[in-house]
C-alpha cells in the first residue's frame, strides 16, 4: 500500500495565484481578535453581549474553516497541489524586508476544523460554568484573544507571524491561568507557566533568528524559496555537521525547545499541573485541546527541516531527540499521574503524557501519525476536562477525587460521556478513536530503525493510563458517595457539548485505520484507496493484539483495586498501603519542582541579591562618589567665592570709601584752604613745565 | 637802575607788607594805598602814562574808597580771638615763598635779550583813543556790559533784606 | 640785570606777597586786598613787557592793562558786596567760620 502511493505523488506546479478561500483565510483569526477588542471595550454587566460576540466570531471562523477544508479536500480529491499560500510584505529596510502571510494546507486546515470547533464547544460550556462569575466579560475577552493567537499560530507562514501568535498565545495563558487573581497559588501559577515557557520561547527565538539568517527569509512556503522548500533546506545542509548535528538539526531543537516549553516535555513540564488552578473551561481549551497542542503542531510545521539530511528510510538526531524526550515523558507523567489526588491534576499529568506520545509518534512516524493523535486527543481531552468540570461543578466545587464517589447514579450523563472519554483515551480497541490513533504510534516505534526503547516505554505508558484513569473513574464515579452534601447533574448547556464530543471521540478514529488511512492520506496529499489487506501488514495485528491485552490489563487491575468501595479521604490509597515508598515519590510528582527550587531558583535568587549588591554598593557608590566629589567642589567654590571673591571686593569698596573719607577732607568749606591748594598746584605745574623745557 | 627806582620799588613792597601784616584793617586798606601809589609811580616810570593815571584815579580812587568803606561796614567790636592770622598760615606762606621762588627763577633765567631798552615810547591819548574805537572795540563793549553787570550785581548782592522784600 | 629783569622780579615780589596775603589772613576783605596786589602785580608785569617788548607801538600791553585794571575794579566792587552781604548774615568776616560748603 505504502509503495504503490509512493509511485502516485504527483509533481504539480506550484499555484501562483492563490484561490478566494486561501485569500479570506487571515479571517478565521482576526474574527475572534476584533471580538475580544470589542468585549474589552464593554462595561462589566454585559454579559450577554460578552457571550454572544465570542461564540458568534468563533462559530463564524468555525464555519470558515469548514469551507476551506473543504476547498482542500476537494482539491485534494482532484489530485491538485493542494499547498496554497498568500505572502506580502509587511516593511523594508536596507536590504531585507519582513514578510508575513498565511498557508492553507491539509494540515493547517485539519487544525484549523479542529481549534475552531472544540473552542466553539468550549465557549458554549463556559457561558453554563461561568455563569456565577463576576468577571464573566473579562473571560470571554481574553477566551477571544486565545482562540485569535491559536488561529494565527496555525496558519501562519512566516516565522514572525507565528511568533507573534506564539505570544499572544502565551500571555492569554498566563491572563486565564490566573483569571482568580486573588487567590495567591493562581497568581503563583501564572507566573510559573509564562516563566517556564518563557525558557523555551527563548532558545524557539533563537533557532528561528538562525534560520532566518541562513536561510534569508521568514516564509515557510515560498514558491520554491521558503525555508521548508528543498532549496534552503539543501542550503543548510551545505555546511558539515558537527558532532552528528546538521545546521538543520541544530536549528530544529532550538525549534523543539520552544514546542517542549509550550507542551509541557520533561524538564519544561512543571506549569501544567499548575495551571490547573485556572477555571476548568481553560484548562480543557488550553491544557488539554489547542494551546499544548500548539507545540505538536509547530515541530509538525516545521519537520521539513527536522527531517533534513535523512536517508531513505532513516532518521535524523533532532528527530530522535523529540523521539526520546518524547517517549519518556509519556512515562515519566503517566507514573506521577497514578499517585495524584486532584481530578483535575490526573486530567494534567494525563495531558503531558499524551504529548510525549504525540512528539515521539511525530519523531518516529512522519507529521500524520503524530497529527493524528493530536486530533483524536484533543476531542477526547477536552471531554474529560469538561466533565471533570461538570463533576466540580455538581460537587459544590469539590476537586479532590477522594471526597467523590457514586456519582454514577447522581450525574448519569456526565458520567456516560465521561467514561467514553476515559476509553477513549485508554484507548479502548476498536470502538473509540485513542485506540487508532495510539496504534498509529506504536506502529511508527515498532519500525523505526534506531532503536526499540521507545516502542517498551510507550506499551508501558499505555498500561500505565489504563490503569489511571480507570482508578480516577473508580474513586470519582463508582462506589458510594464520600463527599459532604449530595450531588446534581449539571445545566444541559453542559452536557450537550459534552455529548457532542463524545460522539466525535467514538467516530474519528474511523479516518485512521490502517484499512483505510484517510487522515495519513490527506495529510501527505496521496490519493487512499479503502482495503481490508491493510491489516495485513507484518506485526501490526500482533501489535494490536499486544495493545489491546496491556490495556485490559490496566483496567483490569484498576477495577479490582478501585471499582468497589474506595476508602476514605483519611484513609491511605490501597497502593499506597502497598508501595508506600514509590507512591510517595509519584505524589510529589518526582521531586522535580523541588530540584528546581533549589537550583535554579535559588541561583537566580543568589544572583539577584549580588545584582542588588553591586547596583546598591558598587554603581551606587560610584554615584556617590561622583555627587560628593561635586558636593565637595562646590563646597570649594562657595568658600573662594565668599572669602576671595566678595572679600576682595567688599575690602575694596571699604578701602574706596575710606579713601573718599581721607579726600573729602580736603572739601573743609574754608576758601583758603582752596586757595592754598590752587596755588600749590599752579607752582607745581610750572615747576613742570621749567624742568621739562631745560635743554 | 635808579636810585628812584629802588625807591619807589620799596615804597611799593613795604606798602605790599604792611597791608597783609597789619593788624587794624584800616592800616591795611592805607598801607594799600601807598602801595598802589607805588605803582602809579612805577607806570610813569615806565612810560605808561595814561596807566599811571588810570591806576591812580580807578584804584586809589575807587578801589581803595571802596576797601575802605568795606572794611569800616564791616567792622566788628572784638578782634577774634584766634588771632589776625588763619590756622595752617605757615603753609601759606610756605606756598606764597614756593611761587615767588618759582617766578624768580623763571625771570632770572629766561630774559637775555633786551630788544627796546632805550627807545622810548610816545603814546597819545588820541592814540588810545583810536585804539579802543577801532582794534580794541570789542573788548571795550563786553567790558562796559561787564561793568554794568558788576554794577547791578553789586548792589542786589548789598542791599538790605528789608528792601529785597519789598 | 636789565631794567626788565628788575621789574619783573618786583613784580613777582609783590604778587608772592599779595599771595601770601591772600592765604594767611583771615579777615575776607584782607584776602581781597591781597588778590588786588596780585592783579597790580599783573599788571606791572604787563607794562613792563611793553615797554621793553617789541612793537610798542601797538599798544598791546597797555591796553591790557587798563582793561585789567577796570575787570578789577567791577570785580572789587562786587566781592565786596559779597563779603558786605556775608557780613550782615552771618556777623562776621572770619574766612575760618565760613565753612558750610564743607563736602
Amino acid at each position: 500500500m505504502i509503495q504503490e502511493s509512493l509511485t502516485q505523488l504527483s509533481i504539480q506546479p506550484p499555484q501562483s495565484v492563490a484561490s478566494p478561500v486561501a485569500q479570506m483565510l487571515w479571517l478565521i483569526p482576526a474574527l475572534p481578535v476584533v471580538a475580544s477588542g470589542v468585549i474589552a471595550l464593554l462595561k462589566q454587566p454585559r454579559r450577554r453581549t460578552a457571550s454572544s460576540l465570542a461564540i458568534g466570531s468563533l462559530a463564524l471562523s468555525s464555519l470558515l474553516a469548514l469551507v476551506a477544508f473543504a476547498h482542500v479536500v476537494t482539491l485534494w480529491a482532484h489530485g491538485d497541489q493542494t499547498r496554497e499560500t498568500v505572502n506580502f510584505t509587511w516593511f523594508r529596510f536596507a536590504a531585507t524586508h519582513v514578510d508575513l502571510g498565511w498557508v492553507l494546507d491539509p494540515l493547517s486546515s485539519v487544525m484549523l476544523v479542529m481549534v475552531t470547533f472544540v473552542g466553539l464547544l468550549i465557549f458554549i460550556y463556559s457561558t453554563g460554568y461561568m455563569a456565577h462569575d463576576e468577571n464573566f466579560t473579562r473571560f470571554f475577552c481574553f477566551l477571544s484573544l486565545f482562540a485569535g493567537g491559536m488561529l494565527g499560530v496555525v496558519i501562519a507562514n512566516s516565522l514572525l507571524l507565528l511568533f507573534m501568535s506564539w505570544e499572544i498565545v502565551g500571555l492569554t495563558s498566563y491572563l486565564l491561568i490566573g483569571f482568580w487573581y486573588q487567590k495567591p497559588s493562581a497568581a503563583a501559577a501564572a507566573k510559573k507557566a509564562f516563566l517556564t515557557t518563557r525558557i523555551g520561547d527563548v532558545f524557539f527565538l533563537l533557532g528561528i533568528v538562525w534560520l532566518f539568517a541562513q536561510t534569508g527569509t521568514l516564509l515557510l512556503y515560498n514558491n520554491g524559496n521558503g525555508s521548508m522548500e528543498p532549496g534552503a533546506l539543501a542550503g543548510l545542509l551545505a555546511q558539515p555537521a558537527q558532532m552528528g548535528l546538521t545546521a538543520a538539526g541544530a536549528i530544529g531543537l532550538l525549534i523543539f525547545a520552544g514546542a517542549a516549553g509550550k507542551s509541557g516535555q520533561f524538564p519544561l513540564h512543571v506549569w501544567l499541573p499548575d495551571a490547573m488552578e485556572g477555571p476548568t473551561p481553560v484548562s480543557a481549551l488550553i491544557h488539554a485541546a489547542t494551546m499544548v497542542a500548539a507545540g505538536v503542531y509547530l515541530i509538525a510545521r516545521v519537520y521539513p527541516l527536522m527531517q533534513a539530511g535523512a536517508l531513505a528510510g532513516g532518521s535524523t538526531t533532532a528527530l530522535s531527540v523529540v523521539t526520546w524526550v518524547g517517549a519518556f515523558t509519556a512515562v515519566f507523567a503517566a507514573l506521577i499521574a497514578v499517585a495524584q489526588n486532584d481530578i483535575k491534576r490526573i486530567l494534567a499529568y494525563s495531558t503531558v503524557s499524551q504529548l510525549g506520545y504525540m512528539m515521539a509518534g511525530l519523531g518516529m512516524g512522519g507529521v500524520a501519525v503524530g497529527m493524528f493523535h493530536l486530533i483524536t486527543h484533543a476531542f477526547f481531552k477536552a471531554l474529560l476536562f469538561m466533565g471533570a468540570g461538570s463533576v466540580i461543578h455538581g460537587c459544590h466545587e469539590e476537586q479532590d477525587i477522594r471526597r467523590m464517589g457514586g456519582l454514577r447514579s447522581d450525574m448519569p450523563a456526565t458520567f456516560l460521556t465521561y467514561a467514553i472519554g476515559m476509553l477513549a483515551l485508554c484507548g479502548f480497541p476498536l470502538l473509540f478513536s485513542g485506540f487508532w490513533s495510539k496504534d498509529g504510534i506504536l506502529e511508527s516505534a515498532q519500525h523505526w530503525s534506531v532503536a526499540r526503547g521507545p516502542l517498551y516505554m510507550l506499551v508501558f505508558g499505555a498500561f500505565l493510563t489504563a490503569f489511571y484513569m480507570t482508578r480516577q473513574v473508580g474513586y470519582v464515579f463508582l462506589g458510594t458517595w464520600r463527599g459532604h452534601k449530595p450531588a446534581h447533574e449539571s445545566p444541559a448547556v453542559m452536557t450537550v457539548p459534552l455529548a457532542v464530543l463524545a460522539f466525535f471521540a467514538m467516530t474519528l478514529g474511523l479516518i485512521g485505520t490502517p484499512a483505510w488511512p484517510w487522515f495519513r492520506g490527506f495529510i501527505e496529499s496521496r490519493p487512499v484507496p479503502f482495503e481490508w489487506h491493510g491489516f495485513l501488514e507484518p506485526g501490526l495485528l500482533a501489535l494490536m493484539g499486544t495493545s489491546t491485552v496491556v490495556v485490559f490489563v490496566g483496567l483490569g487491575l484498576g477495577l479490582w483495586l478501585y471499582g468497589g468501595q474506595a476508602p476514605s479521604p483519611e484513609q491511605p490509597d490501597i497502593l499506597e498501603r502497598a508501595v508506600p515508598v514509590p507512591w510517595a515519590w509519584f505524589r510529589d510528582r518526582l521531586y522535580v519542582d523541588e530540584i528546581y527550587a533549589v537550583t535554579v531558583v535559588a541561583f537566580y535568587g543568589w544572583w539577584a541579591r549580588v545584582a542588588d549588591w553591586l547596583d546598591r554598593r558598587v554603581w551606587g557608590g560610584a554615584v556617590a562618589g561622583v555627587s560628593w566629589i561635586f558636593r565637595g567642589w562646590a563646597h570649594f567654590n562657595r568658600f573662594l567665592d565668599m572669602n576671595w571673591v566678595d572679600g576682595s571686593f567688599d575690602k575694596g569698596c571699604e578701602e574706596l570709601a575710606s579713601g573718599g573719607g581721607l579726600l573729602s577732607r580736603a572739601q573743609n568749606g574754608r576758601v583758603q584752604s582752596y586757595l592754598r591748594i590752587l596755588a600749590l598746584s599752579v607752582v607745581v605745574l610750572v615747576a613742570i613745565l621749567i624742568w621739562s623745557s631745560l635743554p | 637802575m635808579s636810585f628812584v627806582f629802588f625807591l619807589i620799588a620799596a615804597l611799593t613792597l613795604v606798602g605790599g607788607l604792611a597791608a597783609i601784616l597789619l593788624k587794624n584793617t584800616v592800616h591795611c586798606a592805607l598801607a594799600l594805598t601807598v602801595a598802589f601809589a607805588g605803582l602809579a609811580v612805577m607806570f610813569l616810570e615806565l612810560d605808561a602814562q595814561f596807566a599811571g593815571f588810570a591806576q591812580i584815579l580807578v584804584y586809589i580812587g575807587a578801589v581803595a574808597i571802596l576797601v575802605v568803606f568795606a572794611i569800616l561796614l564791616t567792622r566788628n567790636a572784638e578782634t577774634p580771638k584766634d588771632g589776625i592770622y588763619s590756622r595752617n598760615w605757615f603753609a601759606g606762606l610756605v606756598i606764597a615763598a614756593g611761587v615767588f621762588a618759582v617766578l624768580g627763577w623763571a625771570v632770572v633765567h629766561s630774559t637775555r635779550v633786551l630788544p627796546h631798552e632805550t627807545a622810548t615810547p610816545t603814546v597819545m591819548v588820541l592814540d588810545i583813543g583810536n585804539a579802543l574805537i577801532g582794534r580794541y572795540v570789542l573788548p571795550l563793549e563786553i567790558v562796559a556790559l561787564l561793568l554794568t553787570a558788576a554794577l547791578i550785581g553789586a548792589v542786589i548782592v548789598a542791599m538790605h533784606e528789608k528792601e529785597a522784600a519789598k | 640785570m636789565n631794567p626788565l629783569t628788575a621789574y619783573l622780579l618786583v613784580a613777582a615780589l609783590l604778587f608772592a606777597i599779595g599771595l601770601a596775603g591772600a592765604l594767611t589772613r583771615r579777615n575776607a576783605i584782607l584776602v581781597l586786598i591781597g588778590i588786588e596786589l596780585m592783579l597790580n602785580a599783573a599788571n606791572l608785569n604787563l607794562i613792563a613787557f611793553w615797554r621793553y617788548g617789541p612793537h610798542p607801538e601797538a599798544l598791546t600791553g597797555m591796553m591790557f592793562a587798563i582793561f585789567s585794571i577796570a575787570v578789577a575794579a567791577a570785580e572789587a566792587a562786587v566781592g565786596l558786596g559779597l563779603v558786605i552781604s556775608i557780613h550782615r548774615h552771618a556777623k562776621t568776616t572770619d574766612l575760618d567760620a565760613m565753612n558750610r560748603m564743607k563736602g
